[in-house]
């Protein structure tokens, strides 16, 4: 273990700090220390460990049960927004790096009118027609992610495409599906694996801008992104109402990012 | 810098002049205030245009009520109804004859002279068919205007109308001109101790002293006047910590505000105002249609921590549509108060013993955010969910909510003062309608006896805060921080205003 730290310490602090938070992410479904939506409000702005772990929010609220369901929320829509965006992507990269031609064209501006759109504006959007909350948040995060995904997955699968070997595949006469699944998708995995993780950090950090701004969870539904919202006025009397959420989502941000980066210079085959 | 009246010009480069010497003092050390010869007040809401007399929102008449515009009548820092246009009026002993004595010499600031006809204008303007003035229906009884001479304006009622000379006190009552009324949404011209000069959107409105003001005891003793609009009550106070603003009449945080205590520069004054806070309900739609559901979701509701909640504490408790600075307020929070076992018991009474689920259309505003979120808590407790949906205010909250009467709940704080009547109005948007309700409310017409009044106010709130078609739930207080030098501004708040004319500098 203090070995492997030693190896790969930025692959290690990037495991351990988002294995930590999705451990408790997932415990605040069973346990909180207080109900996260109880509402005390004489028990309002009182400091950490003066009442409860962490202290209480404006209304009374635990602020350390408010940070685990936070937890939950926030990472439970960055899973299911990546992983919608990552699939979806991919299999259009895929699919076009088969095809290219016109098709390459009409997705790479599509890719390119997406990316103009910053995810904020389009959950606004999305927001009006459909109302705020998780589902929008996931939509709108998905949005952003399949551009990413679809770009990375053409060049990687386009590297593919000529070596030698898939030549060779075409020429005994393997049909592109076969040789999509059997070659190229196996031999650009790793790529794929490792911009998930970093765009789980990103993705996180979207839905707190999202619920900072009114367009995430509906209330009472934590999140970190309101509670930090929330706790903008508060700040000269009660500062570990703004501390708190912001180092959450900090922390989070850099976890995903550095067990990014980690596992990019583990796979990476030139690094080895 | 002591030059008397001046063109607006040679003011422009004054103001401009001086909020230079301002700056440079600033950064010098302490502030000459004594060469400050205008003053900066601060709003959270920009006003959508200058014309009180065409659109609802009382950010329109706290810019220019009183400082552009003047009335027939006024309301003073009291709240009493004063003589201003109309030096002086006799009513007809069945109270159907209004005959007001106009003053003579006053002119409008492009120079018009104000006289019967022009007074007769205003007021047709405000009541016919094609007026879109937010107070219409306190012309509605008016059924003819006569103009015997200059000097004499005769309103002629078809009904004894008791508030008449109260609302005519009102922004939306003002006197316009007749060259200038259609422009006054963006060059506003009345008649008041202060002219319009510039509007920044988004940025500020900015006024001159009128040199040719008709009442020289009442003339604004400062040369100039900028209203600035900030949302953020963080750049509120930042503004003021850094003498950007003179005064924030009106604070939006509450919790912001114990941060200027102890300053040395800034004061705290903490007034009333005629801002209730009331979460409406649907009557007409299920489950609100029952009254005991109302009663049961009024019943779950502890208003003083929802006063702590939401407000930091600052704010009064009411029971029904009514504040306790109002003539004849009855306090009624006792009617229906906070008990949860009561509320569980009744609303099962009303068939719904699992509870109920709803949603509430809450404007982005941290009020009503905020009130909405304790509420949603206490709900709960007795088994009712309630959903939170953001409404933008004020475009789609009106288009939704006011207008198109689509939804359960909302919460707003209405600002406007002895409006019990709203819920005499048809269409509005609690669409509660209660015959018992209006014909008290026209008998409080019928009489111009103040006693008389306040006794049927009180019998008027007994309805309300019996049938609860709102949710009652507090008023809040005016949160005023300005600078200890500044006098004259208004403590509490009547009516929704920002009344200039009397505020100077402290040497």
């Amino acid at each position: 273990m203090i070995r492997a730290l030693r190896r790969r310490p930025v692959l290690m602090i990037g495991a351990f700090t988002t294995t930590l938070l999705t451990a408790v992410a997932l415990l605040s479904l069973f346990w909180t220390p207080f109900p996260p939506t109880k509402i005390q409000i004489l028990q309002r702005l009182k400091p950490p460990l003066e009442q409860g772990l962490l202290g209480t929010d404006q209304f009374g609220r635990d602020v350390a049960s408010m940070l685990m369901a936070g937890a939950w929320n926030s990472l439970s829509i960055a899973f299911a927004a990546v992983l919608i965006g990552a699939t979806v992507g991919t299999a259009i990269g895929l699919v076009v790096s088969v095809r290219r031609g016109w098709l390459e064209m009409l997705v790479m501006r599509a890719c390119d009118v997406i990316f103009a759109v910053p995810p904020i504006l389009s959950a606004m959007v999305l927001g009006a027609f459909i109302g705020a909350g998780r589902f929008t948040a996931i939509i709108a995060i998905a949005t952003f992610m399949v551009p990413v995904f679809a770009r990375l997955t053409l060049a990687a699968a386009l590297q593919i495409w000529t070596r030698a070997y898939v030549h060779a595949a075409i020429g005994m006469g393997r049909s592109p599906l076969k040789i999509t699944v059997v070659h190229v998708l196996p031999n650009i995995a790793n790529q794929i694996v490792v911009q998930v993780t970093i765009q789980l950090g990103l993705a996180i950090l979207t839905e707190a801008g999202l619920s900072y701004l009114g367009l995430g969870l509906a209330p009472p539904a934590p999140t970190w992104g309101r509670m930090l919202a929330d706790a903008q006025t508060f700040f000269g009397q009660a500062p570990w109402l703004a501390l708190l959420p912001g180092m959450a989502i900090a922390l989070a941000v850099t976890g995903f990012s550095l067990l990014g980066d980690g596992l990019r210079d583990m796979l990476d085959p030139r690094s080895r | 810098m002591r030059i008397p009246s001046l063109p607006h010009a040679a003011f422009l480069l004054r103001a401009s002049l001086a909020a230079a010497a301002v700056t440079a003092a600033g950064f010098a050390g302490p502030v000459f205030a004594a060469a400050k010869t205008s003053v900066t007040i601060g709003m959270s809401v920009e006003p959508i245009g200058l014309d009180p007399t065409i659109a609802a929102p009382v950010a329109i008449g706290q810019v220019t009520w009183q400082n552009i515009f003047e009335g027939l009548t006024t309301i003073d820092r009291q709240g009493k109804v004063q003589p201003q246009l109309a030096e002086s009026w006799d009513i007809s002993d069945d109270g159907l004859t209004y005959t007001f004595r106009l003053r003579q010499g006053v002119s409008f600031h492009d120079g018009e002279t104000f006289d019967s006809s022009v007074a007769r204008f205003a007021i047709d303007r405000a009541r016919g068919d094609a007026s879109v003035n937010p107070q219409k229906r306190y012309f509605q009884s008016i059924e003819s205007i006569e103009t015997p001479d200059a000097q004499t304006l005769v309103l002629k009622l078809g009904k004894p109308t008791g508030s008449l000379l109260y609302w005519l006190a009102w922004p939306s009552s003002s006197m316009v001109g007749t060259r200038s009324a259609d422009n006054n949404k963006t060059t506003p011209v009345g008649t008041g101790p202060f002219k319009f000069v510039n509007w920044a959107k988004g940025e500020k409105v900015e006024l001159a002293r009128n040199p040719d003001y008709w009442n020289s005891q009442a003339a604004a003793k400062l040369e100039g006047a900028v209203f600035r609009f900030m949302s953020d009550p963080q750049a509120q106070s930042a503004a003021l910590q850094a003498g950007d603003v003179d005064a924030f009449p009106e604070f939006a945080a509450p919790e912001l505000i114990q941060s200027f205590e102890g300053d040395e520069r800034l004061a705290t004054v903490i007034g009333h105002t005629e801002l209730k806070v009331v979460a409406g309900m649907n009557n007409t739609r299920k489950p609100f249609d029952d009254k005991r559901v109302r009663q049961a979701l009024m019943m779950a509701i502890d208003r003083n921590m929802i006063v702590e909640g939401a407000w930091s504490g600052l704010g009064t408790s009411i029971g029904s549509h009514y504040t306790p600075n109002d003539p004849g307020y009855v306090d009624l929070t006792g009617t229906y108060t906070y008990d949860p076992e009561k509320a569980k018991a009744l609303l099962a009474e009303a068939g719904y013993p699992d509870g109920l689920s709803f949603t509430i259309k809450a404007p982005q505003m941290a009020y009503a955010q905020r009130t909405s979120q304790v509420m949603q808590a206490m709900f709960s407790e007795i088994g009712v969910t309630m959903n939170i949906e953001t409404t933008e205010f004020p475009a789609k909250w009106v288009s939704d909510v006011l207008k198109a009467g689509d939804y359960d709940m909302t919460i707003v704080a209405h600002a406007e003062p002895m409006d019990i009547d709203i819920y005499a109005r048809d269409p509005y948007y609690f669409n509660y309608k209660n015959p018992a309700f209006n014909t008290v409310l026209e008998k409080v017409q019928q009489t111009a006896d103040p006693s008389e009044q306040a006794a049927l106010y009180g019998e008027a709130q007994k309805i309300l805060a019996d049938d609860v078609p709102a949710l009652y739930l507090f008023v809040m207080p005016k949160l005023g921080v300005w600078d200890k030098k500044l006098k004259g501004l208004w403590e509490n708040e009547p009516i929704p205003s920002n009344v200039l004319a009397e505020v100077h500098w402290e040497e």
